[in-house]
């Protein structure tokens, strides 16, 4: 008896894990599919981006036959997967490298830029939500709101522009675009690709400030709508929350309303509040490419994007498998979390 | 103390944007758009930036004075001979040059290169290949005749300027091959090495390539001629253009190679900053594809040639960035007509269509590209065919997708920008007024097959007119395709780009050639 409940109790946790597992295979081949099926029928040429417009019949019908263009779609994404799996992402044609190696190189930038925007959201986005939903229809709401308007309302690459022309150009209080000023290009080894990071591993505390000077305006202003976001949420779940009765039932008891506010009503509002957090967090990893072009942020929003407009299909690819792991992952992560803070949530 | 660390590291972080504000003295930093780099391969470049780069690490036989094209010169070439047919050169080469590794140039480089060329025959090819040199006889054909010499057997006796300079293009660049095959994997030629990397013996060399981010090259020690007082070219990729006006006006970058009409006026009045400019031989056109039942229509297409506003385009949209031309040559090239028949001239063109019983008008296409001049362009043309009762409706797409529907013949009007890819007159001869086939399995897309333009007679002349090794009989017959081509052809010739730069007042010394594979970074002093 002892035996078969033993048996029982591994049995449900392992169709679980070869669920889960199932579940995101499919989910990659789903998303690979799709994306293949739309890479192949917009009318964008492959081969252009590789030959140009001028080459000759001769050398474009080879390329073409290279690139596996004149076998059937189905066999065409059979060859591209059975590549993947052997951990083959293929070369892309506008870099001349390993996608794998572009990737690795884009990536990290946009998630350092993502990293230190969503703290700034999060950091400025709560505590406005809050005191807003506290002082529900004061000056400092309607103010909150307002800017939080302007938030969505504003074009990203025009703010991005004025910023650069005002901290940059007039006030010379911030660095221009990049990742870093000329003069320290290529000084700092790329361990982890994080150039903050990569800065503080080899003790480069010049280059680092530098680096640090350079993400402030393009993460303050993707910050800034990830916060015009997280504030009119937070305000949104905190109004809800301050209506239920335990508020009143704390309040009633005397505990301080700092307490009520931070702990019991904010701590409610923690789980749903994760979920934004990490789907907007998410949203920034796929890179923006207006605030990548305005401040020449080398990120896969950049990247994408040129590989899209190329049919670059084998870069598109590569980068479509990169942002779906890391909203899996997200996605998981956030789960986990859920568990972790309320155990009922299971 | 939490409140003092905190002002310690925002203040540190501004005051480290505060220092270093100026580009060092001995590196040349630009801002330019880099995302149109593919390769660094010469066999392989066929891009403007990649032209550019290229000719600044490499030299190549042949060379011209970008003021006068007309004068040509060898640069890896001391001399060189032509044979009594027309169709063998024999070139004599420099002894004292060396490449960026060390080594010394010899023939065997030469050979090297060109046969390398063949083989790989990639996009490029064609500008050697067109001399019948293939894989088959590429050994008999290019043929190292002594250390120092190298003779070239082309297949036709053609004009000599025509196939000189092809020798200045960029597949006619010089590779260090003892270098190149030191890197060569599965017989590839170095292929897949020299795609992000260079073996050249030009003024620069490359250090590092991060594609769409930056691009340094540093100077290249052994250079044979005078050292480039510039130690470093650092190219950075900056892609809006009021961007790279910031970094200009800043001094953060010395020049900026794409700043857009309305950053151009900004920039206008400062001290600071000076404006050049330079033709180039882009060509802006409208190519009219005959199997539209409309325009096909003679009369209809010359009334087209009467509705487009040039001079106020050239003043307003352009400012400053093309000038009017109405000729498939650009100025400066060999036989350039340089004649501007057509105006605005709405009563005109209202005549010839009702001459083709078309004075209600009718409705066309016209496929563009969503940058910028095309789109402007797109709208202007579009609000002078109106005033004829034309109906233009406007298809915007991205460069590849309207490309793409263009060499597939599947569009109305298309408006285009064309750059030679030599300076010599065969280069837009061959594709505006040559068709040999214009059938759908025409082999050769010529912009005029891709308006499925009929032309065996025209074809003739333009073969003819290649084979002509007198100059100034040679300019004649350019001259007379030309004319017949304004009035007749399903092309709308109406600019010729200029391109303009904007560099701080430091910077001396740049040379702005006909072409982006004629612009010198070796003279620049700051």
């Amino acid at each position: 008896m002892e035996n078969v409940i033993h048996h029982r109790s591994l049995t449900k946790p392992l169709n679980r894990a070869i669920g889960m597992v199932a579940m995101v295979a499919m989910t990659f081949l789903g998303l690979l599919l799709v994306t293949f099926l739309i890479g192949r029928v917009v009318p964008i040429d492959p081969v252009l981006a590789v030959v140009g417009d001028k080459a000759s019949a001769q050398v474009y019908e080879r390329v073409r036959l290279e690139l596996g263009l004149h076998l059937p779609l189905w066999q065409q994404f059979f060859v591209y997967i059975k590549a993947v799996l052997a951990g083959d992402f293929g070369v892309s044609v506008l870099t001349s490298r390993p996608v794998l190696e572009d990737i690795a190189r884009v990536f990290p930038a946009t998630m350092e830029l993502a990293v230190i925007a969503t703290l700034i959201g999060v950091f400025t986005g709560i505590p406005l939500g809050i005191f807003s939903a506290v002082k529900q229809g004061s000056l400092l709401d309607h103010l909150a709101r307002i800017t939080g308007l302007f938030g969505y309302s504003l074009p990203i690459f025009w703010l991005g522009l004025m910023g650069l022309m005002v901290f940059y150009a007039h006030l010379n209080l911030l660095p221009g675009p990049g990742r870093v000023d000329v003069f320290y290009e290529n000084m700092v080894d790329p361990v982890t690709g994080f150039l903050l990071i990569d800065c503080i591993l080899a003790g480069e505390w010049d280059i680092f400030r530098n680096a640090l000077s350079h993400i402030i305006l393009p993460a303050s202003l993707l910050g800034y709508y990830s916060m015009a976001y997280l504030s009119r949420i937070t305000r949104s779940f905190m109004i809800e929350q301050l209506r239920q009765e335990y508020i009143l039932t704390a309040r009633v008891k005397g505990i301080a309303e700092w307490r009520v506010i931070w702990g019991h009503a904010l701590g409610n509002c923690r789980l749903p509040l994760i979920t934004v957090i990490a789907l907007s967090f998410g949203t920034l990893l796929e890179g923006s490419v207006l605030t990548e072009t305005v401040f020449s942020w080398p990120g896969l929003g950049l990247y994408l994007t040129h590989s899209l407009l190329n049919a670059d299909m084998n870069a598109v690819l590569g980068s479509t498998l990169v942002v779906g792991s890391i909203f899996l992952g997200i996605n998981l992560f956030s789960d986990f979390l859920y568990k972790f803070l309320d155990p009922r949530a299971g | 103390m939490k409140k003092t660390i905190w002002f310690a590291l925002v203040f540190s972080v501004i005051a480290a944007n505060s220092l270093l504000a100026a580009t060092p003295g001995d590196a040349l930093v630009m801002a330019s758009k880099l995302d149109d780099i593919v390769t660094l391969d010469p066999a392989e470049v066929f891009e403007f930036t990649g032209a550019e780069l290229a000719v600044n690490m490499y030299d190549r036989l042949i060379g011209y004075e970008v003021e006068d094209v007309s004068k040509i010169h060898g640069v890896v070439a001391e001399s060189w001979d032509i044979s009594e047919d027309g169709r063998t050169y024999t070139f004599k080469i420099r002894e004292n040059m060396k490449f960026a590794s060390g080594n010394k140039l010899t023939a065997e480089d030469v050979v090297f290169s060109f046969q390398r060329v063949i083989k790989l025959n990639k996009s490029p090819a064609f500008l050697l290949t067109q001399f019948g040199f293939t894989p088959a006889n590429m050994t008999e054909r290019i043929v190292k005749t002594g250390d120092y010499s190298v003779k070239l057997i082309i297949d036709k006796p053609y004009a000599p300027t025509f196939f000189l300079y092809c020798l200045t293009s960029t597949p006619g660049s010089i590779v260090d091959k003892q270098e190149v095959l030191k890197h060569e994997e599965n017989s590839d030629r170095g292929y897949g090495w020299l795609k992000t990397r260079s073996a050249g013996s030009g003024p620069f060399a490359l250090t590092a390539w991060k594609p769409s981010e930056i691009l340094t090259m540093a100077c290249n020690e052994h250079y044979h001629g005078k050292k480039p007082a510039m130690k470093r070219i650092i190219v950075r990729h900056i892609s809006e253009s009021a961007t790279q006006r910031l970094l200009l006006e800043k001094g953060d970058v010395d020049m900026a190679r794409n700043i857009q009409p309305d950053d151009l006026k900004g920039l206008a009045g400062n001290p600071d900053i000076r404006i050049r400019k330079k033709a180039k031989g882009a060509l802006y056109y409208l190519g009219l594809n005959q199997n539209n039942q409309y325009l096909k229509i003679p009369q209809v297409r010359q009334a087209l040639k009467y509705l487009i506003d040039y001079a106020g385009m050239e003043s307003t949209l352009l400012s400053g960035k093309a000038v009017v031309h109405q000729a498939f040559l650009p100025k400066g090239f060999l036989g350039a007509l340089e004649e501007t028949p057509f105006s605005l001239n709405v009563e005109k063109a209202k005549g010839l269509l009702k001459e083709a019983g078309l004075e209600k008008g009718f409705v066309v296409t016209m496929d563009t590209r969503n940058t910028e001049p095309s789109t402007s362009m797109a709208l202007a043309i579009q609000a002078t065919f109106a005033l004829a009762n034309i109906k233009l409706e406007i298809i915007p797409g991205e460069g590849k997708q309207v490309l793409t529907k263009y060499r597939e013949r599947a569009h109305d009007i298309f408006i285009g920008r064309w750059g030679p890819d030599y300076m010599d007159p065969h280069t837009n001869a061959d594709t505006f007024a040559r068709n040999p086939d214009n059938s759908d399995a025409g082999q050769t897309k010529t912009m005029a097959w891709r308006n499925a333009w009929d032309i065996p007679e025209l074809t003739r002349k333009v073969d003819a007119a290649v084979l002509e090794k007198d100059a100034t009989k040679r300019a004649r017959m350019y001259l007379e395709i030309q004319k017949e081509h304004q009035q007749s052809a399903p092309f709308v010739i109406m600019f010729q780009e200029i391109e303009i730069l904007a560099e701080r007042s430091n910077v001396n010394g740049f040379i702005l050639g006909p072409s982006f594979d004629s612009n010198f970074y070796r003279f620049i002093t700051k």
